[in-house]
């Protein structure tokens, strides 16, 4: 028998479930215990950010708004393996890759809260990254283009995407991946499989054993990683990045992880998943693995737990009441970013509302 | 200086631009070593090398995304759809990123580029070559939509779509790509967005059209010369975002509007000038308004398809029946 091409996917895990350190070989980020305080702390206020932005929707402050619990360790993983200089495409949950590239909580909430100013993200390096996208796996491809401009350009930067399983279905995926192979594109596309497209489970999203695998289709490099583990996200994110920024090629890097919230703040999992699922992936979330081994390492406690928590919730309220005392746009404001330029057909409709305004006033 | 067709001033407008400015880029099927299949990009890959005329995969998806992304990323990508027909994957694309870019950050991020496609039929094209479809995206807020109508506009509209700083759909109207040509200096001279050109001055009657219908329009203007009425032909040129005023002047003036488009009737782009002159100029029309257009079918394959393209017979016939009417 000839063999035409063959192919198999590593798996990759520093940190069972219970904080165990499953292999001795630490990339060098996880030996600098300050720093993986400093993560297990991001990670720890995106949780009181989720459940704060919960709360703002539960109490009709928010509209609705998709939570990022379980997601932690994928999020700040692949947030914090990026430089500054990368540009990311994220779906619309991935907060704590966003507030590490400088999203303000406060954004996050304009945006979920109507109002588009959510989307101009004040602070470098999120102000050159793109907004959500929720048309599904769209933003694969924006990556994918800019990922052609660095490279047309000769830049040394990685433009980096995420998708769930469900939009690794989507043909916009392929085609990032499939022309990121075919020109080399400095592209990492993260496939944060959190087993769930709102009621669909993984496995009616492909017959693949894993989602990595699709990349080998495109010819790019594939992992999949214990997607809480953030010590596996992030050597497999820094990998990624530097074969790209080298020139070397794109990937695919399949985070498995588990959705333990709802899909939305409109939407009932209990619908459609059993408890004992929700259950097991508890038990295998993120934050309690990464809080073992600090505190195994003698770099975490519970005083510093309760401490770094207040300090959170401080920095949500304070984040909260900017949300709500910044004051709705002025009626206009939906015509004067449609062109550079309010066109003067555009412009007399925007005098006629402003008229409606003037008069109700 | 050198006569061009329509088609050469394409060509030539990309050219001059990728010349000058290092961050247009054009991608596409077919645009590199084969120069496009109408061969729109001929030699641009030549001169300015694989990576700024790029051939992509064949996915008009990938087309169009990794288009809005090159235009965020700060390059000014002109991308290619081969035939109006396979531009349905884009539109997703197109609508609800490109278009909305700006808008959705508060003019953070903004995309700068150019989907050109050939439009149209009346070319004997195999089926989804030749439709019309213009209409399909003068509906999506924050796009511009260009027809040009001879090579001289073709050039200077090309220009200005590629330096606009928002999304410009430049539908070509292929059946005209060699139907004539003119001179068109290579100076660089963008002719500006969002105005109607006046192509022919006359008082009974207006004839409003866009791309290749244009045509039909000027002969129609010179059978209904001879037979003593005096037409004024109006090129929309930029559908949207519309110079409405340019087309009320003209039918405040002559009372009557004839409009000539190839695509489907209704809901079609002429719906929307009708309307605009029911509501604005309504006491100033002295006739019914006219819509001469491609009928609610498909487009027939290209045994029928000059039935479905209206006529200079249909066009002429149209303009008398609003002379009767007063």
């Amino acid at each position: 028998m000839t063999i035409a091409a063959k192919f198999e996917i590593e798996y990759l895990q520093y940190l069972d479930a219970e904080g165990k350190q499953v292999r001795d070989d630490l990339p060098e980020f996880a030996k600098d215990l300050g720093h993986m305080v400093e993560l297990y702390k991001l990670m720890l206020s995106t949780r009181v950010f989720d459940a704060k932005s919960i709360a703002l929707q539960r109490t009709g402050k928010l509209g609705t708004y998709a939570s990022c619990l379980g997601h932690e360790a994928a999020h700040v993983g692949i947030g914090s393996a990026m430089k500054p200089e990368d540009v990311y495409a994220p779906s619309y949950r991935e907060y704590g890759a966003q507030l590490y590239r400088g999203v303000q909580p406060r954004e996050v909430y304009m945006y979920w809260g109507g109002d588009e100013r959510g989307n101009d993200y004040q602070k470098e390096p999120a102000r050159h990254d793109f907004a959500w996208s929720v048309p599904i796996a769209t933003q694969c491809l924006h990556a994918a283009g800019t990922a052609l401009a660095f490279k047309i350009r000769g830049e040394k930067r990685v433009a980096v995407c995420t998708i769930g399983d469900g939009g690794s279905s989507k043909g916009d995926f392929y085609g990032a991946i499939n022309i990121a192979g075919a020109q080399n594109l400095p592209l990492v596309a993260v496939i944060v499989n959190n087993q769930w497209a709102i009621s669909v489970p993984r496995k009616i999203q492909s017959g693949a054993p894993t989602l990595a695998q699709k990349g080998i289709a495109a010819g790019l490099f594939c992992i999949q990683v214990d997607g809480n583990d953030i010590i596996a996200v992030r050597k497999a994110m820094e990998d990624a990045l530097e074969r790209a920024r080298s020139g070397k090629g794109g990937s695919v890097i399949e985070a498995v992880t588990y959705r333990l919230g709802d899909h939305t703040t409109a939407d009932d999992a209990r619908r459609y998943r059993g408890e004992q699922e929700v259950k097991d992936g508890w038990e295998k979330e993120p934050m309690k693995r990464l809080r073992n081994w600090l505190v195994a390492k003698g770099v975490w406690d519970d005083a510093k737990e309760e401490a770094w928590k207040a300090e959170c919730d401080d920095w949500m309220d304070n984040e909260v009441n900017a949300y709500l005392e910044t004051k709705t746009q002025p009626v206009t404001a939906m015509f004067d970013y449609i062109f550079a330029e309010v066109p003067a057909d555009l412009a007399k409709q925007r005098d006629y509302v402003l008229s409606l305004e003037n008069k109700a006033n | 200086m050198a006569q061009i067709t329509l088609i050469e001033a394409v060509t030539q407008a990309l050219a001059y631009e990728m010349a000058h400015d290092d961050s247009v880029v054009v991608l596409g099927e077919d645009v590199g070593v084969n120069g496009g299949v109408f061969r729109a990009t001929q030699g641009l890959q030549e001169k300015f090398g694989e990576l700024r005329v790029l051939d992509t995969p064949l996915d008009e998806t990938t087309i169009a995304g990794v288009t809005v992304g090159l235009a965020v990323a700060g390059m000014k990508p002109v991308a290619e759809a081969q035939f109006e027909g396979f531009i349905y994957p884009m539109m997703e694309q197109i609508a609800c990123h490109a278009a909305r870019m700006r808008n959705r950050t508060r003019g953070r991020l903004t995309v700068p580029a150019v989907w050109r496609a050939p439009w149209g039929g009346g070319i004997r094209a195999p089926e989804h070559h030749s439709e019309a479809n213009e209409h399909l995206f003068t509906n999506i807020p924050g796009l511009r939509v260009v027809m040009p109508s001879s090579p001289a506009r073709a050039y200077g509209l090309l220009l200005a779509a590629i330096r606009d700083p928002d999304p410009v759909m430049f539908f070509e109207p292929k059946r005209i790509y060699r139907q004539y040509k003119e001179e068109v200096p290579d100076d660089g001279e963008a002719l500006p967005l969002d105005v109607c050109f006046v192509l022919r001055d006359g008082t009974d009657v207006t004839l409003v059209s866009w791309g290749a219908q244009v045509k039909e329009a000027l002969e129609a203007a010179d059978e209904l010369a001879s037979q003593g009425i005096s037409a004024e032909v109006i090129d929309v040129a930029t559908l949207t975002p519309l110079d409405f005023d340019t087309i009320a002047e003209s039918v405040q003036k002559t009372g009557r509007c004839v409009i000539v488009h190839e695509a489907p009737k209704t809901a079609g782009f002429g719906a929307e000038i009708a309307a605009r002159l029911a509501e604005e100029c309504m006491y100033d029309l002295l006739a019914p308004v006219e819509r001469v257009t491609g009928f609610d079918t498909h487009i027939p394959l290209f045994r029928l398809e000059m039935k479905y393209l209206p006529s200079v017979e249909r066009v002429v016939d149209a303009a008398k029946r609003t002379m009767a009417a007063s």
